[in-house]
């Protein structure tokens, strides 16, 4: 049975055993690597992929459970690799050895998109799901917060040459 | 190899055109015209540099990163000492090469001290040769020229870029000797550079080990025995008839499924069935029993005796006494273990992946295929952590052995079951202490008993205060048992650090000390009259303590609980306060105040990442972590029951450094083993129940 999905704006059309999780299909079948296996059992979070814009843990969704839905990766949030989180994530150098940065990069991104000012509250709790076992969680925290003020700049400035 | 400098030269000569003084390694990479500078020692090179007439500039980093930032640390010090700018240097991963870097390895926390020499020289070496022939072009005197942000500058305004003068300086001879910059004059040492990765990490570009793949390659899971069983049959007649599936076979009581991808060896591998034999295998009253009779047995090995400790503890006012507990612990980084291997027909061996030590693993697949090791070439790839666990190749083994009887290359992958449940802990081990300070509460006497499963010497005998106690004895007594060890982070110390730490606040309270004066009061008389061998500096532990008491405020803060510990491990000293409050009625760390000693701070960021990582670590570990064992079966087996610190746990951390220019000493594990005793202490100081055993019951 052939599913269809859209990955990173790409419509993709898979020949797998439904049961596949997403986290093995985006890995072994579609070449995209960028989102980890850490735990397998949805506890650690560096799985975690966007299914139409919501933060999902892919090691435990089974593919035949995104048909036709849209999927993007760490490989496909932004064209540059300048989206605001990947941006404050280089700026305040958050990686240690970089395994869990995807996973925790697409949850902040997600965080962002509901509340794009949060509270420093709301990012302790939004982020504490994705484990780093580095310890990079103040930067990750901070970096959250850069994140949010780079984008409203950039905002301010779109708004800005709209109006001018 | 030796080789005259001489020869050296003339011989790379031939394949540039240009400046080069290179290895054969570089040839590979041809139309790079290589300027690759060399530290000399025994006859032996290190090529860390690379630049070619645009001006580019290659720094090669050799050590593997397993998030410690050495990839950026060592290219810092090259770059400094070559006087480019930063933004100019292209940093590379370089693979084992035995023939031209040294302890090519992860461990220790060694790297920085082993190599700070070697990576200024290299800079250094490169800076006057571009020196040098610049005076030779504008005719003037080397000692007229300097150098800036990769230009030499001449007396009279000349500006000639390192790329421009690569000719030239190709045909010099390589000066012998050379001058460091001063530090004051320092641009990247010292300051925050960020890690040379980070662009890539944030794109999901980086190819760890698991992300591997190589041309006709594999995949297998392996079915590991509990510790000590031997396995009499398996039944894979299901696993073998499903899609995907190439081969299932064993080697030393394992089980390996192979197939063509991770899903479909997942999915077979849930339905074989393996048979072991039954035995007396490893459970945790075992365990018990063994520190039980450990520390009963008169047979322990005295690591280390001073005075006269039952003299001593016979004539002391006051006896204090206490037993900390040790569990096994999983390493645990976040990409489980997993290793490629294509053993090939006609000999060779790649192996590619994530090992703290290739060279280890070059030496081990060599040995196991009974082959020459030069046929074994080692990859590495970026690592989703080590703290330890990958310091030990029996993932790079079982790749090997199971790629040499299927004849196919393979990557094998553990999941994080097989990671947790599969070996290779931080070792188990039981502590007994016990003290006698005299009428004026001044400790006299000072005895430790380590017993440690597979732990070797579970102490570490010359650890302060010995040095500063006329009576100390200190034995070990080492249990063997079929459960794998190994180091894990800051091995032995990550919690006998603790144990130390948190049984000297006893102390101090028993004699009615402050425990910072105390430590105080014995540095000072290790500094006037110390008791035997001193493997540390007091004057350097004296520092990190005062300051760690003034930033933190040491006992001036209302309403706060402080916990103080201080630690020398690996070369670095850490002083670190703990502040507990109580949140709800429950005692919570709220706030870590560190103060290191590591020497020159190279980056600035990545030295308060490790500090910060490490504080994180101990106290994750210390308040969550255990393994359990029955029927020498490890659980649990993944982070549903195997509880890791998360980012709403953690105090703030205020991490300093002590600015004393000496030569660097690594930060990978130092501010780990203090974390323990500043946690514990600081808990002790809000709810007055003592912390003995690991994880904490807070």
């Amino acid at each position: 049975m052939s599913i269809q999905l859209t990955v990173n704006k790409k419509k993709m059309s898979l020949d797998i055993d439904p049961n596949t999780p997403l986290l093995w299909a985006l890995r072994d079948n579609m070449s995209l690597k960028g989102t980890k296996y850490g735990c397998g059992i949805a506890q650690c979070g560096a799985c975690t992929v966007w299914v139409n814009g919501e933060a999902t843990r892919s090691c435990v969704l089974p593919i035949s459970a995104v048909a036709n839905a849209d999927i993007t990766t760490i490989e496909g949030l932004s064209d540059h690799g300048d989206h605001p989180v990947q941006v404050a994530w280089d700026e305040l150098d958050v990686p240690q050895c970089g395994y869990c940065q995807a996973g925790q990069i697409m949850t902040a991104a997600s965080l962002l998109k509901k509340k794009p000012n949060p509270s420093k509250t709301e990012i302790v709790d939004g982020m504490s799901g994705n484990i780093c076992r580095c310890g990079t969680y103040h930067r990750i925290q901070e970096a959250v917060k850069l994140a949010s003020e780079i984008a409203s700049k950039k905002k301010t400035k779109s708004t800005v040459k709209k109006s001018a | 190899m030796k080789s005259t400098r001489r020869s050296f030269i003339q011989k790379t000569a031939l394949f540039s055109g240009a400046f080069c003084l290179g290895f054969d390694w570089f040839q590979a990479n041809g139309k790079e015209v290589s300027m690759v500078q060399t530290t000399m020692e025994s006859g032996r090179f290190n090529a860390f540099l690379a630049i070619d007439p645009s001006g580019k500039i290659i720094l090669y980093s050799p050590n593997p990163e397993i998030g410690q930032g050495i990839k950026t640390a060592f290219p810092v010090v090259v770059a400094e000492e070559l006087d480019v700018d930063w933004k100019d240097v292209e940093v590379r991963q370089a693979n084992l090469d035995t023939q031209n870097f040294e302890r090519q390895l992860t461990g220790g926390s060694g790297a920085l001290k082993h190599s700070w020499d070697r990576l200024r020289k290299a800079g250094a070496t490169a800076r006057k040769m571009f020196i040098q022939a610049a005076a030779q072009t504008w005719n003037v005197d080397a000692s007229t020229c300097k150098t800036s942000k990769g230009f030499v500058l001449g007396p009279k305004g000349q500006k000639a870029s390192y790329g421009s003068l690569v000719a030239i300086a190709a045909k010099l001879p390589v000066p012998t000797e050379v001058t460091y910059k001063n530090r004051k004059d320092y641009q990247i040492i010292g300051k925050r550079t960020k890690g040379v990765d980070n662009k890539s990490v944030v794109t999901g570009k980086p190819v760890f080990g698991l992300d591997i793949e190589k041309p006709g390659m594999v995949i297998a899971q392996i079915i590991r025995p509990p510790f000590g069983a031997t396995l009499k049959s398996f039944d894979a007649a299901d696993a073998l008839k499903m899609p995907g599936i190439v081969d299932v076979v064993s080697f030393k009581n394992k089980v390996a499924i192979v197939g063509k991808s991770t899903w479909e060896v997942m999915k077979a591998r849930a339905t074989v069935s393996c048979k072991y034999d039954s035995g007396d295998f490893d459970s945790d009253s075992t365990h018990q029993k063994w520190f039980d009779e450990g520390m009963k047995t008169d047979k322990a090995t005295v690591q280390r005796k001073d005075g006269d400790f039952a003299a001593a503890i016979a004539r002391s006012a006051k006896v204090v006494e206490a037993t900390y507990e040790c569990p096994f612990i999983s390493h645990s980084p976040m990409e489980p273990m997993n290793f490629f291997a294509d053993v090939r027909a006609d000999g060779t061996v790649l192996l590619a992946g994530p090992t703290q030590v290739p060279q280890s693993a070059q030496k081990a697949v060599a040995s196991l295929l009974k082959i020459d090791e030069k046929k074994v070439e080692v990859e590495l790839s970026k690592m989703g952590g080590g703290f330890g666990r990958r310091l030990n190749n029996d993932f790079a083994l079982d790749a090997a052995e199971l790629s040499s009887i299927i004849k196919k290359p393979v990557k094998v992958m553990w999941t994080r079951e097989d990671d947790m449940g599969g070996g290779i802990y931080r070792p188990a081990a039981r502590y007994h202490f016990k003290a006698g300070l005299d009428a004026s509460g001044n400790m006299i006497a000072f005895y430790l008993r380590g017993v440690g499963i597979n732990a070797g010497n579970a102490t570490r005998q010359d650890n302060f205060p010995v040095g500063a106690i006329e009576n100390v004895l200190v034995e070990s007594v080492n249990q063997v048992s079929a459960v794998t060890t190994g180091p894990w982070r800051a091995p032995i110390t990550n919690f006998l650090g603790y144990a130390e730490q948190a049984f000297l606040d006893e102390v101090a309270e028993a004699g009615g000390k402050d425990p910072v004066q105390m430590r105080l009061d014995w540095l000072a008389r290790v500094k006037s009259n110390p008791v035997g061998k001193i493997t540390y500096e007091p004057d350097r532990f004296i520092e990190v303590i005062k300051q760690a008491a003034e930033k933190s405020n040491w006992k001036k803060k209302p309403g706060i609980h402080q916990g103080f510990s201080v630690y020398f491990s690996h070369l670095s000293y850490v002083a670190q306060v703990a502040d507990a409050q109580m949140v709800d009625g429950k005692a919570k760390i709220t706030h870590v105040t560190a103060v290191t000693d590591c020497g020159e701070v190279v980056n600035l960021s990545g030295a308060e990442n490790q500090i910060k990582g490490a504080i994180i670590d101990g106290m994750g570990h210390a308040l969550f972590a255990k393994l359990r064992f029955n029927d020498g079966v490890a659980s649990p087996t993944n982070f549903n029951g195997y509880r890791l610190i998360k980012g709403n746990e953690i105090p703030t951390i205020n991490a300093y450094f002590v600015d004393n220019g000496i030569e660097p000493t690594g930060l990978g594990e130092p501010a780990l083993p203090p974390t323990g005793g500043s946690i514990a202490n600081a808990l002790y100081a809000a709810t007055k129940k003592r912390l003995y055993k690991q994880p904490f019951e807070v």
